[in-house]
């Protein structure tokens, strides 16, 4: 249990896909201007994260472990997501269009974020079993989605801010983001997991 | 061979397997769309400007389709896309004028007084919170562009501190009206003649003070009016389109020249784009 906890742990803060993995910064910076757009883009992400970190586990421990090949992971995962992104998509719009409605075009967009796959090969390298990557999955989400909906907050005070032209922009974006990364790395010292 | 093979039937397996449960999935999941809404999009001018108040042209098409929005919303593609619409639904749509935006307010920097000089954010609503802006009268134009920012088709512009509509760029979709804060931009009938620049309801020896331009309220358009097409409502002259026929009249009796037309552009010397005679007999 308490294995859990520290891997609940360790993917929400100190170990933060954003700020200290740097997984995920294409939404982050994409869809970042309102803690409204943020939080839908964060509830997207976990959704399918969660999933996710269940079906690449099964594709690679039930199909390619057993044929040994686990050097081709990477691109098959990449087949799953897509699929996976696709399927989910189908069947919210049929089953529970509310849902699908407050996902809106956030849910496409996953298929191309790095976070999703980026979740699943840290599963297979650290060795989780199922339970654990989904664990895994759900909390980095989780720590995904803080982290955005928090640098949304921050972004609507820099609308007020005015930069110096050469900063506009994505350049002082950037460095909010850094900065915001730096408070993050006080976490880094709290060494739970192993 | 075998471990080139392998992997190369694994995945040809594996991307089959996916592609089946795909097209199994949009087959099983396969959700009824309304057809009605592709139709009434094609109505539509596609210009996505939001004057009917909902995202988009697609999605006031979907709200008509399933029935939360009236036929006859969309301003810009006006009586023709109203009625193409309501054939779709099958409903009937009343006739439809189209319609221009107007800035009512002739308060430029030369007549209008100010109170304080405002050096803050440039915008109107920014602005308008610190003692309800620079401006003194409580309902005259800030001039700090939030509407010529909003506007979806660059018609609007600032003018010695007003802001003007170019009647030819102007598609009436009423985005301007919204934004405001001042709530001094109204839509009126693109043929409209006549329109009283003012917005002020406050009593005339008030406004005296701090606007060589506002309207006093002292009838004289009321009285001159052949059509009684003028009213006083709050302190100010207010005209009713559906009368007013373009005698002019009011426009030389108002002592403040507030009342504006298209061919004398009031004597104030705004620019505002002139309204050409043919203009305003083309439909």
């Amino acid at each position: 249990m308490s294995e859990i906890f520290m891997i609940m742990f360790a993917a929400i803060l100190t170990e933060n896909f954003i700020f200290s993995k740097f997984y995920g910064i294409c939404p982050f910076l994409g869809v970042s201007d309102k803690p409204s757009t943020a939080l839908g883009m964060g509830m997207a992400v976990t959704f399918v994260m969660t999933i996710s970190s269940a079906a690449t586990w099964a594709v690679y421990y039930l199909v390619l472990a057993p044929l040994g090949l686990e050097y081709l992971k990477t691109i098959a995962f990449i087949l799953v997501i897509a699929t996976l992104v696709q399927f989910i998509e189908m069947f919210l719009r049929k089953y529970i269009p509310a849902l699908y409605s407050a996902l809106g075009i956030y849910l496409p967009l996953i298929t191309t974020n790095c976070a999703v796959l980026g979740s699943a090969l840290v599963n297979i390298q650290e060795g989780y079993n199922l339970l654990e990557s989904v664990v895994f999955g759900f909390s980095a989400a989780l720590g995904f989605t803080m982290a955005i909906v928090v640098f949304a907050g921050v972004r609507e005070r820099m609308v007020f801010a005015n930069p110096p032209k050469s900063f506009q922009g994505y350049p002082i974006l950037l460095i909010a983001a850094s900065l915001v990364a730096m408070a993050f790395s006080g976490f880094a010292g709290m060494n739970f997991a192993r | 061979m075998k471990t080139i093979l392998l992997p190369v039937l694994i995945f040809l397996v594996l991307g089959a397997a996916m592609g089946i449960l795909l097209a199994a999935a949009s087959r099983i999941f396969a959700v009824k769309k309304d057809e009605r809404a592709e139709e009434i999009l094609a109505c539509l001018p596609g210009a996505n400007c939001g004057g009917c108040g909902y995202t988009g042209c697609a999605a006031y098409a979907k709200a008509v389709s399933e029935g939360s929005a009236p036929a006859n919303a969309c301003t810009v593609g006006g009586a023709e896309a109203a009625q193409k619409i309501g054939a779709i639904m099958g409903v009937e749509v009343g006739s439809m004028e189209k319609m221009r935006a107007q800035v009512m307010c002739s308060g430029t920097s030369e007549f209008a007084k100010k109170k304080y000089i405002y050096e803050g954010v440039p915008d109107c609503v920014a602005a308008s919170k610190i003692g309800g802006s620079d401006k003194i009268c409580p309902n005259g134009c800030i001039g700090l562009g939030t509407c010529v920012a909003a506007c979806p088709v660059q018609a609007i512009q600032v003018e010695k501190g007003v802001a003007a509509v170019d009647y030819s760029k102007c598609i009436g979709c009423g985005v301007c009206t919204n934004v405001c804060p001042r709530g001094i931009i109204q839509l009126i009938p693109f043929g409209a003649k006549h329109w009283v620049g003012c917005k002020s309801e406050d009593l005339g020896k008030n406004v005296r003070k701090y606007c060589d331009v506002g309207c006093i309220a002292c009838k004289l358009c009321v009285k001159n009016c052949p059509e009684n097409a003028i009213a006083i409502e709050n302190n100010l002259a207010v005209i009713d389109y559906s009368k007013c026929t373009g005698c002019d009249k009011c426009v030389s009796k108002c002592p403040r020249k507030i009342i504006w037309s298209g061919e004398t552009q009031g004597k104030l010397g705004l620019v505002i784009a002139r309204i050409p005679e043919e203009a305003l007999n083309v439909e």
